[in-house]
């Protein structure tokens, strides 16, 4: 039982930020059509200026901001410098471009930093506390899903209630339309790639410390599991995304708490394969009518 | 400033690529009227509005609102000038609730007080929609759709309303309301229309100007009621 509720915990912690950087995926599918498969990369990249400005300042906290600015700062500069010229009408073509983008950002990573695996530091305790006998997991547990928490509210709050989230919402949904109205279709693509890029970074920032360290490829896994969350809610739905990163989180634990963490990348793949089959458009797509 | 043209259009020309499918059109739509565009399906209308609003970048002419050339304006400019384009199918966003449809038609406005009135208005203009505020736009009926984008371009307190065969879809009761709210607007707040209709009894009935336009030209201009009742001109382009 207290394996259990230990497994469950880490789960959730884990599933907090796939479940961020599922809505990072879904942030940008949603504004753009585009799985952007570099967010991986793009993510990692934002940890290595994290590890320099904390290295340099010996301030894990300035690290921390200026991995989300560079992430903000990546998704403005691939969206502006990249996906604008990319040709949309293959869905195909902005995909094997944003796999382009990952062989190119970890082969700059590699020679700017090196391809060995550096130390990534938690800003607090990874050990497990128990309060009453009862498991309420680490002091780290509770920052990743605090800040998650926080992150979600503040986008859910960003784009119901805020003039500039209807504004992404419209160009997401009607382009043209909103164009007419006045809505600058082209800035609130290149911010919505921006805040994706952002959420991603912060993702990676949360999961980097409790992996191996930090590497070009540290994220490659992470994207497996996050789009496969992403895919699970349906792609298209921001409360998805959360919900199915929060169910992979857990799936991955029980399975590597219980048959061992070799069979992880498995499952993973297991549950895609699920999804796709059973409910290719996810859990949340609206069950459409079917003729007989 | 009243009277005078508040649109010229000169010498438009403009396509899809493979030749241009307007030619040379000129059409002036004098302030505080309604101009009807009729002619039968694939005359060009569409395409006439698509040009005027920069949805379509045309090849030549020029394009004057009120003494300014619209030419090179971005079409999410053209709300700031005073142009709004409800286009064909009317552009209602789904996936949007109808009091977000409405906001969105007014976020351009630096004003926001005018802007917050002028969605009062609408929403007294429109009753049936102030009902549905938080109901998504695909859960209207087609009437209401009309409504909604109606409303939503009244928002931005246009000077210039471009809409696409309004007719559309709808019952011959809505029509008339639709037909008669043009009427109400324009003698209320002098706003200037010009709608294109593939029904040319209902738009010849509110329009002050006819424009009949027939493969990509415009073939007669006259005063709506003188095109009502010239029989010849009717059999020749309108088809009845």
């Amino acid at each position: 039982m207290d394996r259990f509720l230990f497994l469950t915990l880490d789960g959730l912690s884990r599933g907090a930020v796939y479940a961020a950087f599922a809505l990072s995926l879904v942030l940008i599918w949603r504004a753009a059509r585009i799985v952007n498969f570099a967010q991986g990369a793009m993510a990692v990249a934002a940890v290595y200026v994290a590890y320099s400005v904390s290295t340099s300042t010996g301030s894990y906290w300035l690290g921390f901001l200026a991995a989300i600015a560079a992430g903000l700062l990546l998704g403005t500069v691939v969206d502006l410098a990249v996906m604008r010229f990319v040709d949309h009408r293959s869905p195909l073509n902005p995909v094997i471009v944003a796999l382009g983008l990952v062989l190119l950002i970890q082969a700059v990573l590699g020679m700017i930093y090196g391809n060995e695996f550096r130390p990534a530091e938690p800003p607090f305790s990874r050990s497990a506390r128990t309060v009453g006998g009862l498991a309420v997991g680490s002091p780290y547990d509770l920052f990743v899903v605090a800040t998650v928490a926080a992150v979600v509210v503040a986008l859910a709050w960003t784009f119901t209630r805020t003039a500039i989230g209807l504004r992404m919402r419209a160009s997401a949904f009607a382009p043209e339309v909103s164009r007419l109205l006045g809505v600058k279709v082209g800035g609130m693509l290149t911010l919505g790639w921006a805040l994706a890029s952002g959420v991603g970074a912060l993702a990676g920032m949360l999961i980097i410390p409790t992996e191996l360290g930090l590497h070009p490829h540290a994220m490659d896994l992470v994207f497996v599991s996050a789009f496969t969350a992403a895919v699970v809610g349906g792609l298209d739905s921001p409360p998805g995304a959360v919900v199915g990163g929060l169910l992979v989180g857990l799936l991955l634990s029980y399975v590597s708490g219980y048959a061992g963490s070799d069979l992880t990348p498995l499952a993973v793949l297991a549950l895609l394969l699920a999804v796709l089959l059973v409910r290719p458009a996810g859990l949340f797509a609206p069950v459409t009518a079917r003729q007989v | 400033m009243t009277g005078g043209d508040l649109l010229t259009v000169r010498g438009l020309v403009a396509g899809y690529g493979a030749g241009p499918v307007l030619h040379e059109i000129d059409l002036t739509v004098a302030r505080g009227t309604i101009a009807a565009v009729v002619g039968a399906n694939g005359a060009g209308k569409t395409t006439l509005l698509r040009a005027l609003s920069g949805t379509l970048r045309p090849v030549a002419g020029q394009v004057v609102l009120a003494g300014e050339d619209l030419r090179g304006t971005p079409v999410e400019q053209l709300v700031r000038r005073g142009v709004a384009h409800v286009p064909e199918g009317r552009g209602v966003i789904g996936e949007l609730t109808v009091d977000e449809n409405l906001r969105l038609g007014g976020l351009w406005r630096r004003d926001r007080a005018d802007a917050r009135r002028a969605l009062d208005e609408v929403y007294q203009l429109f009753e049936p929609l102030a009902r549905r505020r938080r109901q998504h736009g695909h859960q209207l009926s087609g009437g209401e759709r009309q409504m909604l984008a109606l409303g939503r371009a009244l928002v931005g307190r246009p000077r210039l309303l471009l809409l696409d065969e309004p007719s559309l879809g709808l019952a011959p009761r809505v029509v008339a309301q639709t037909m008669a709210l043009l009427r109400h607007l324009r003698d209320s707040t002098g706003l200037t229309v010009l709608l294109v209709e593939q029904n040319v009894r209902s738009a010849l009935s509110v329009a002050d100007q006819g424009v009949v336009m027939s493969l990509g030209r415009v073939v007669h201009t006259a005063p709506a009621a003188r095109l009502r009742d010239d029989d010849d001109l009717r059999h020749a382009y309108l088809g009845f």
